[in-house]
């Protein structure tokens, strides 16, 4: 059994958003990087469960990035972890990552991938997917339980106002959300591994992105809040009837 | 050149992100000078031909057993092949849980651009530009889209359900549809609930109500509001409420047109899953939550106290 988790950087969910260079560019100026919480919490997690109960379970992990993203996947080594690619491209363009992952993929012949539901920066759910599509497997979105079964795969996802479960032989991507795992810390063990756990470096392949940012923005302030007595409820409920015109 | 819609639907009801995602596409199709096409997959209780009243002029369906569950794999092969047949230069989605897992199979297989949860109609006067959300609704991007067939997915409550006259001619698409690898074994459905992604109005609790034996003024509010429940982390990580009741950065992110926030701080985490709502009302009796400072309503009291005097006062109203 070999798994492949699919680990993205990103800012700290309290980091201040802003952009420069003509709002071209996310500042990045004091901005604390973390694993994206989907893909530390619930791919990683899970994997590192599966590997837990059959010793003979191989966990993989990919990023594609620049050098200043390794940090994040010796992190992630640390949560546990065989061993780690990255490929060497800075790109936002979904289309070309996930053709760098599929290719690191299609090589090291892996029975399941495992991305985060989404990055909690650019918010594609998109990446999972096409690797999936790249990689002609089937694909599962959004899962909140993952059991496997020698080579069959017991996989619950989210659907609307509910859940549905299904079964599907491996090979699968598989999209986590909340449910799969729980979060870990990483322990001193853990940390100490991973400084010596291989980390192999590649430059991309070559594809061309289908997409690309013009500029970003932020939404418009708040006007600022209407305070209403906590005696006067009708008072509130006149005022979203009559003026938000939200009831 | 056309504009194809994907219509989800649900035990053969339409979905309403469905039906904003054929608004949409009219709206984009007339914008282009071009017709509007929807496709259906699986078995439809509805009258496809109704469609027509929201704008799309023809509707493919394509009946098979086999797609009466989702299948991503399948889903994609099917609508690339409807895409190709009516040479459709943009295919339209609503970014809902289906729309996830399609789209971007479907994006990888055409080599198209995707962009998904886009809020806006496209600027197509230089180029074709989509306005989309990032850093969880934080602020939004304008991402252009590159290649001849573009994709679009729509997000939940972004573009308004037009309707209009009019009914749709609908086709049968014989496609060749192979046997699932996805075998759905069993779905569970809060029935009578709305759907906490589709709904107009949200009504969310956090740890200010102290436990879970306390959700019941919460489930009236939700109730005379036709409203879906929401929480925040902790709350679901204690398991008072469903995980997938968690809004938040972490958890569902939605944009309903009023939400009630009742004893929830306003962490940046659970602000980045809600700022997008249109209307946000506020309950918490600290007057210092930081909740306040992204709120447009507030009640500074005790819950306990305010929510069922709202209930009422909101029966009202509503009588
Ligand atoms: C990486 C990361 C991701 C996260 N993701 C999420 C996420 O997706 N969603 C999320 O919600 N959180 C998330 N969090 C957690 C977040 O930081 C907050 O801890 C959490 O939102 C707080 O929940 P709360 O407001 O319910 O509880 P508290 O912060 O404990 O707030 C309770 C509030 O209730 C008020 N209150 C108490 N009693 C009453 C009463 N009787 N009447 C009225 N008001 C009362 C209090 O004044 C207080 O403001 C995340 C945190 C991290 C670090
Ligand atoms: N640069 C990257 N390197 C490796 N995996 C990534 C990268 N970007 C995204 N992913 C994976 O794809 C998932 C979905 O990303 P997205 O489609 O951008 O929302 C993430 O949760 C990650 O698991």
């Amino acid at each position: 059994m070999k798994i492949l988790v699919c680990i993205s950087k990103t800012p700290d969910t309290t980091a201040k958003i802003a952009f420069t260079d003509n709002n071209t560019k996310f500042d990045t100026s004091g901005v604390q990087w973390i694993i994206n919480p989907y893909d530390e919490w619930y791919a990683l997690v899970r994997a590192i469960e599966l590997k837990e109960k059959d010793a003979s379970t191989i966990v993989h992990l990919v990023t594609v990035g620049g050098a200043d993203a390794e940090p994040i996947i010796r992190k992630a080594l640390a949560l546990g972890g065989d061993e780690a690619f990255r490929v060497n491209a800075d790109s936002h363009d979904s289309f070309y990552i996930a053709s760098q992952i599929a290719s690191i993929a299609k090589e090291g012949a892996y029975d399941l991938v495992f991305t985060g539901k989404e990055t909690i920066d650019y918010n594609g759910s998109s990446i999972g997917g096409m690797v999936a599509e790249l990689l002609d497997f089937p694909y599962i979105s959004l899962a909140s339980k993952f059991e496997l079964n020698g080579t069959k795969a017991t996989i619950t996802r989210e659907i609307e106002g509910g859940e549905e479960t299904a079964e599907v032989d491996l090979p699968v991507v598989v999209s986590a959300a909340k449910g799969m795992a729980e979060q870990r810390i990483p322990n001193m063990r853990g940390i100490m591994a991973a400084r010596t756990k291989p980390l192999k470096v590649s430059e991309p392949v070559a594809v061309e992105a289908l997409t690309s940012v013009t500029s970003f923005g932020l939404p418009p302030a708040k006007a600022g809040v209407k305070l209403v007595p906590a005696d006067n409820v009708d008072e509130l409920v006149r005022l979203l009837h009559e003026e938000a015109k939200a009831l | 050149m056309s504009v194809l819609i994907f219509v989800d639907i649900a035990e053969g009801q339409v979905k309403k992100v469905s039906l904003e995602a054929l608004s949409y596409g009219a709206k984009l199709a007339e914008q282009l000078g071009t017709s509007a096409e929807g496709v259906v997959l699986g078995t439809p209780k509805e009258d496809l031909a109704a469609l027509g009243k929201y704008g799309v002029s023809k509707i493919h369906h394509v009946s098979n057993p086999a797609l009466d569950h989702l299948d991503a794999q399948l889903y994609t092969k099917v609508i690339a092949e409807v895409a190709g047949s009516t040479g459709a230069t943009v295919i339209v989605f609503p970014n809902n849980m289906d729309g996830k897992s399609i789209a971007p199979r479907l994006s990888a297989r055409l080599k198209a651009g995707l962009i998904s949860g886009a809020v806006a109609l496209p600027d197509t006067s230089n180029g074709f530009i989509v306005k989309k959300n990032v850093f969880s609704g934080k602020a939004f991007a304008n991402i252009s889209i590159t290649t001849p067939v573009k994709i679009i997915a729509l997000n939940p409550n972004a573009y308004p359900v037009r309707t209009g006259e009019g009914t749709a001619t609908v086709a049968a698409f014989e496609a060749k549809v192979d046997s699932p690898r996805v075998k759905v074994i069993s779905s569970t459905k809060a029935s009578g609930e709305v759907p906490l992604t589709e709904a107009e109005v949200v009504v969310s609790a956090g740890r200010g109500l102290k436990g879970p034996e306390n959700w019941g003024m919460v489930e009236e509010l939700a109730k005379v509001l036709h409203a879906a429940t929401a929480c925040s982390r902790p709350v679901a990580d204690a398991h008072w409420r469903p995980h997938n009741e968690h809004v938040g950065q972490t958890g569902i992110a939605i944009a309903p047109n009023l939400y009630i926030a009742i004893g929830i701080s306003g962490a940046i985490q659970h602000l980045a899953g809600v700022n997008r709502s249109k209307v946000i009302v506020v309950i918490n009796k600290d007057p210092e939550a930081p909740f306040f400072k992204a709120a447009d309503y507030g009640i500074v009291g005790d819950a306990f106290d305010v929510v069922p005097k709202l209930t009422e006062a909101i029966r009202k109203i509503k009588a």
